[in-house]
């Protein structure tokens, strides 16, 4: 699961979709991995206006990345472009939780492969 | 002579292929929007292999056609008439027709008939039937700097090309020949070559167009709620395209076996790095949060004919939704590491009508929604053309069989935001129900359409 992603996902349960706190979810015991990826600076340019750029920086430090800029970059020169690439799409996290912070239910990530399928008493 | 054999410069033929001929038009159309070219179709007939469009230039020419499936390639058109004396007389009266870039060049002449059949020998007398043309230029089949084509429709059956047929085309043209389109890349994502396919993987040829209806390109970002085995995404990506896919089944995104999964199709293909993501979720509980990010929506929903259409909950609705978990002899199930959440049957057009509202909820203006329906023949397709105040009905494409038909839907999401849009409430969905009385496509299919049904998966 790459970090892009995290930043498009929330918490699934219906009765937390309103609440601020089930968004952006929260790493537990994490396992990293880093994936050399091609570069696409069209790709970076395109998603950055779609950026949470507060989830981001919290999701970011949670995980121990903390040169991330407190605002979102206005000018994209070749470092923050490759900085960005390394941190939203080359770092994954390939074991371990994602936890809401609303009902505290926990997401399992298994071989880089979320699941958010809910039991019947949540749905 | 007519006035409208009088052609200006910047017309082009595209040469397509006589195969799935309702796609032909809107991909080319999603193509010319995806590259911001004002394109117009001065011809055009689902009958015909031949379009006229016109275009600002060769350039934009040779862009509209690198990506289509469905356009085997594309001509400068020179002159075109009802019949050979016409266009010679067109050709000899208006010698500027032939540019002066290209009078000096080597050539060669080829042909290109529909419908019918010529010996070397006729398609030699055609050829020598241009010799009036002011071109100093050698002939040169190896390489020459202008191949130049002459294009003859005759009347027939589709698909037949007769020797022995009528000797009078009914239409002819001169073109210059620019670019290929891109078929051969049906060849290269032929699911008989791919590592990982499942019973259901739409081919090549159709996933490949379908991600050209939703603009796929450079830059964006397309979902597949349903990805499966990930035929739409790796198409996609072809394309440029970053790609997220989900499931409900974790199982297909991973695989059985090691390098037997989505992200081993990408690695096949060489383009891992626009994988974006897969993760398991079921589109009715999904985790993906309501922002508009993304640029397309592609996705085969399952029609529910083998195994039912299903959501998470339990069949049971009275066990759904309590808020408390399910404890047996004080262990909370669904903490157990093989736990496996239970699915009921669910309406497809329920499902449809909440395709579109995610699609709604996640589209940014402008960006497309294109997914694939079936139909019975009785019923048709406009029985179920879901809605949505947000969504505007781009095109309808048919793929026929014997006694059903699938569909391809292609939205396009209309700009502003929702709170602006009169959408209406989400209507009830039967909790108590089989699965063939939410789907009426699955139970005529099992009542036999009254004849020997052709499989609606797609292998």
């Amino acid at each position: 699961m790459k970090i892009l992603t995290t930043n498009y996902l929330a918490c699934a349960v219906k009765t937390c979709k309103s609440e601020p706190a089930a968004f952006p979810l929260h790493f537990k015991d994490a396992e990293l991995a880093r994936e050399e990826l091609e570069l696409n600076p069209e790709f970076i340019k395109n998603v950055l206006p779609r950026i949470d750029w507060p989830a981001l920086a919290q999701t970011a430090a949670e995980l121990g990345f903390t040169t991330l800029p407190s605002q979102k970059p206005e000018n994209l020169d070749e470092q923050t472009m490759k900085d960005l690439h390394t941190l939203l799409m080359e770092t994954q996290v390939m074991e371990g939780k994602l936890v809401c912070g609303n009902c505290g239910y926990e997401y399992n990530i298994k071989e880089g492969i979320a699941n958010f399928l809910l039991p019947n008493h949540l749905v | 002579m007519t006035a409208s054999d009088i052609l200006p410069a910047q017309e082009y033929l595209i040469h397509f292929a006589q195969i799935h001929e309702c796609f032909r038009q809107p991909e080319i159309n999603a193509l010319a929007k995806r590259h911001s070219l004002p394109l117009v179709w001065k011809s055009y007939s689902n009958a015909s292999p031949f379009a006229i469009i016109t275009l600002p230039s060769d350039t934009d020419a040779r862009t509209i056609i690198s990506d289509s499936i469905l356009a085997k390639a594309i001509y400068r058109l020179l002159a075109h008439s009802s019949d050979y004396d016409s266009l010679h007389a067109l050709l000899r009266s208006r010698p500027e027709l032939i540019p002066e870039t290209i009078r000096k060049a080597t050539f060669k002449f080829t042909i290109e008939s529909y419908l019918h059949k010529r010996s070397k020998s006729s398609q030699r007398s055609v050829i020598n039937g241009f010799a009036h043309l002011p071109l100093t230029g050698t002939v040169t089949l190896d390489k020459p700097e202008v191949k130049f084509t002459v294009f003859e429709e005759f009347p027939g059956s589709p698909g037949i090309y007769r020797q022995d047929g009528p000797t009078n085309p009914i239409s002819v043209g001169l073109g210059v020949f620019l670019s290929h389109g891109s078929r051969s890349t049906i060849d290269t994502y032929d699911l008989k070559k791919r590592l990982y396919i499942g019973t259901t993987s739409m081919d090549a040829e159709l996933s490949l167009v379908t991600c050209n209806l939703a603009m796929a390109g450079p830059g964006k970002i397309l979902y597949d709620p349903f990805s499966g085995t990930g035929s739409f995404l790796v198409t996609a990506s072809h394309f440029g395209a970053m790609t997220l896919g989900s499931d409900i089944d974790g199982r297909q995104i991973r695989g059985k076996k090691p390098g037997k999964n989505v992200i081993g199709n990408f690695k096949q293909y060489g383009i891992t790095s626009r994988y974006l993501d897969g993760f398991t979720a079921d589109l009715t509980n999904t985790p993906l949060r309501s922002t508009r990010f993304l640029d397309g929506i592609v996705s085969d929903p399952p029609y529910g004919v083998r195994e039912g259409l299903k959501v998470l909950g339990h069949k049971d609705p009275a066990k759904n939704g309590s808020g408390e978990p399910v404890v047996v002899d004080g262990v909370v199930k669904f903490k157990e590491p093989d736990y496996i959440p239970p699915k009921r049957p669910y309406s497809f057009n329920a499902m449809l009508d909440d395709i579109c509202r995610f699609a709604a909820a996640h589209l940014v203006d402008a960006g497309r929604l294109c997914f694939w329906v079936p139909a019975t023949n009785e019923d048709g397709i406009e029985m179920q053309l879901p809605k949505h105040p947000a969504l505007e009905l781009i095109a309808v494409c048919p793929q026929q069989f014997n006694n059903w038909s699938r569909w391809l839907l292609v939205y396009e999401r209309i700009p502003g935001e929702l709170d602006s849009m009169q959408v209406p409430e989400k209507q009830a969905v039967p909790q108590r129900a089989t699965a063939s009385e939410l789907n009426n496509f699955r139970k005529k299919y099992f009542e036999g359409f009254n004849q020997k049904p052709t499989s609606p998966s797609t292998e």
